[in-house]
């Protein structure tokens, strides 16, 4: 890789350990993606909690907070993912106090580099929105997929440890999404009916990401005959992503990239796929068929914005959760849903308000054991293509359908 | 012996039993790493236990915490000896990277389809052009 002055000189620990260590972590990566030379970044995002550090991760992190303070900084703006509890709710959701002390040794570490913890996975609705053509090293496959896809951002996916070396470097390594060529739509799909629920969005992703495969596919969607809300393609996102390790996407004459379908797409780029309604609703049948009772009913992945809180609320009115009902959103949209009467109301009909975590990176696994949760309703298609690993059996329904299956215990036919 | 050569590689060279399976990976959505066996159902080495294995599969898959769940893995000992894909992500490199793991991808072939489960291959990220050599077909 090409160096600058200034990066030769990280690499010679010039500017400290934590440095000297980012930038030859950012071109062993590098060298083996091809990147040429580094490219300055804005932003990082860090995903880091404390099941996927372990305590292994969490000791390394702390050796790299004790550096000097003038070492150990990061120089961009640098904000984290959501975290593996809420301090406020962990008992209730039986977390064990070994899961709480990891949680606070590494909070106290990102504290220490100058890291803001936001501990949002909506930070494109709620911190900062990326612009077009705006480099970051972002972490969280549903942040990538939507600033590059959305808002026409240039992020691959980064890591918690590369995202971290970013925030210290202020720079990524130029491969990907970084690049022009890496854009270009290499699969494009027919999209009979476009979906209107956040859950057929979501299974929509699914099917897209399905087809596509891996990292390196940029599917673009034909024939969605509306401009879709900032929810539903959250929602598309995520799943796509989750299904298909994709990072970005178009969709003719509506994403910013795709103006025009040749904007994106080579004339010799055929149809891979025609999606239906029918189509949709199979692969959510396929879940919903593994699934009568209900242990618990979860809406998270992503955290939710301040109008799903809105809409949920509404659902829940007058309504009493007859199993564990659980709503996550973000640290910046709670204290809104708190102002506005939204979280009373979800409480009031039994549900359980969390904030700043998510579900499938809360020791998911100890929190189906300690709680003897199995089955698990959802309407977000990201968490049920990861649950299945955790020993969860999930059903993928809408908003409403789940609100149905908290009250009721059971899906509906 | 029959040798792959691959588009890249890092780590050191290792030697195992392949455990072979035209399907993703992701140590989040398809591992127990408690137990260090593969527990997503419908993940085709499912129940089958990956620790000192070769893992050869197709494809990169999921969300960014393998990036960090490789070094965890590896700090307990439950953990694969190497992993061979067809095609990788970028998180697969950088955790492979914090974890001084073996790693190795690009192949002319599709590989899941050329090595054997339970073969003992050999994975080189030394050699010019890096690659997997199977050594003994029969485990």
């Amino acid at each position: 890789m090409r160096l600058t002055d200034e990066e030769t000189a990280l690499l010679r620990g010039e500017a400290g350990a934590a440095r000297r260590w980012a930038i030859d972590h950012q071109m062993r990566v590098g060298r083996y993606l091809g990147a040429a030379d580094f490219v300055p970044v804005s932003q990082a995002h860090i995903m880091a909690d404390t099941e996927s550090l372990g305590a292994a991760g969490v000791a390394w992190l702390e050796r790299m907070a004790a550096l000097p303070q003038a070492e150990r900084q990061v120089r961009v703006p640098t904000i984290t993912d959501p975290r593996g509890t809420d301090f406020a709710a962990a008992h209730r959701l039986k977390q064990r106090d070994w899961m709480l002390d990891l949680e606070r040794r590494a909070i106290a570490a990102f504290q220490a580099m100058g890291i803001l913890m936001t501990d949002t996975c909506i930070n494109y609705q709620t911190i900062m929105p990326a612009v077009r053509g705006e480099h970051m090293a972002y972490g969280d496959t549903g942040v990538v997929i939507y600033s590059n896809s959305v808002l026409g951002a240039r992020s691959n996916f980064e890591g918690g440890p590369s995202a971290l070396a970013a925030g210290l470097t202020g720079r990524t390594p130029r491969y990907g999404f970084h690049l022009d060529e890496q854009r270009r739509a290499t699969l494009m799909v027919e999209i009979a009916d476009t979906p209107h629920d956040l859950a057929d969005w979501g299974a929509l992703g699914g099917i897209v990401g399905r087809l596509a495969g891996d990292y390196w596919q940029v599917p673009v969607l034909r024939g969605i005959d509306r401009v879709p809300g900032s929810d539903e393609l959250k929602h598309f996102g995520a799943a796509l992503a989750s299904y298909g390790s994709v990072a970005l996407f178009h969709i003719a004459g509506i994403t910013p990239e795709a103006v025009r379908l040749d904007d994106v797409a080579d004339p010799a780029l055929a149809v891979r796929a025609r999606i239906t309604a029918a189509d949709i609703q199979a692969f959510q049948q396929a879940y919903r068929a593994k699934v009568d009772k209900v242990d618990v009913v979860v809406f998270a992945a992503p955290q939710l914005s301040l109008l799903e809180m809105q809409t949920l609320a509404g659902l829940l009115d007058g309504r009493r959760a007859s199993v564990p009902l659980l709503v996550v959103t973000s640290p910046q949209v709670k204290p809104e849903a708190d102002r506005m009467g939204l979280t009373a109301r979800m409480e009031a009909a039994g549900a359980l308000v969390l904030s700043g975590m998510c579900f499938y990176n809360s020791y998911a696994r100890e929190m189906a054991e300690a709680n003897q949760w199995r089955s698990l309703a959802t309407n977000s298609a990201k968490l049920t293509n990861i649950l299945g690993g955790y020993g969860y059996i999930p059903a993928l329904l809408s908003m409403a359908a789940c609100v149905d299956a908290a009250c009721t215990g059971r899906i509906g036919r | 012996m029959t040798q792959f050569p691959a588009k890249a590689a890092m780590g050191k060279r290792v030697r195992g039993r392949a455990l072979v399976a035209k399907d993703g990976f992701s140590a989040r959505y398809d591992l127990d790493r408690a137990k260090g066996v593969f527990s997503r159902p419908e993940h085709k080495l499912a129940g089958r236990s990956y620790v000192g294995r070769v893992l050869v599969l197709d494809a990169a898959k999921g969300g960014v915490a393998t990036a960090w769940m490789l070094h965890e893995m590896q700090a307990r000992g439950i953990v694969p000896a190497a992993l061979v894909l067809n095609s990788i992500n970028p998180i697969m490199v950088q955790g492979a990277a914090l974890a001084d793991f073996t790693m190795i991808s690009g192949f002319e072939t599709d590989i899941t389809l050329a090595v054997p489960d339970g073969a003992l291959v050999e994975v080189d990220p030394e050699s010019d052009p890096p690659c997997l050599r199977i050594l003994d077909e029969a485990e």
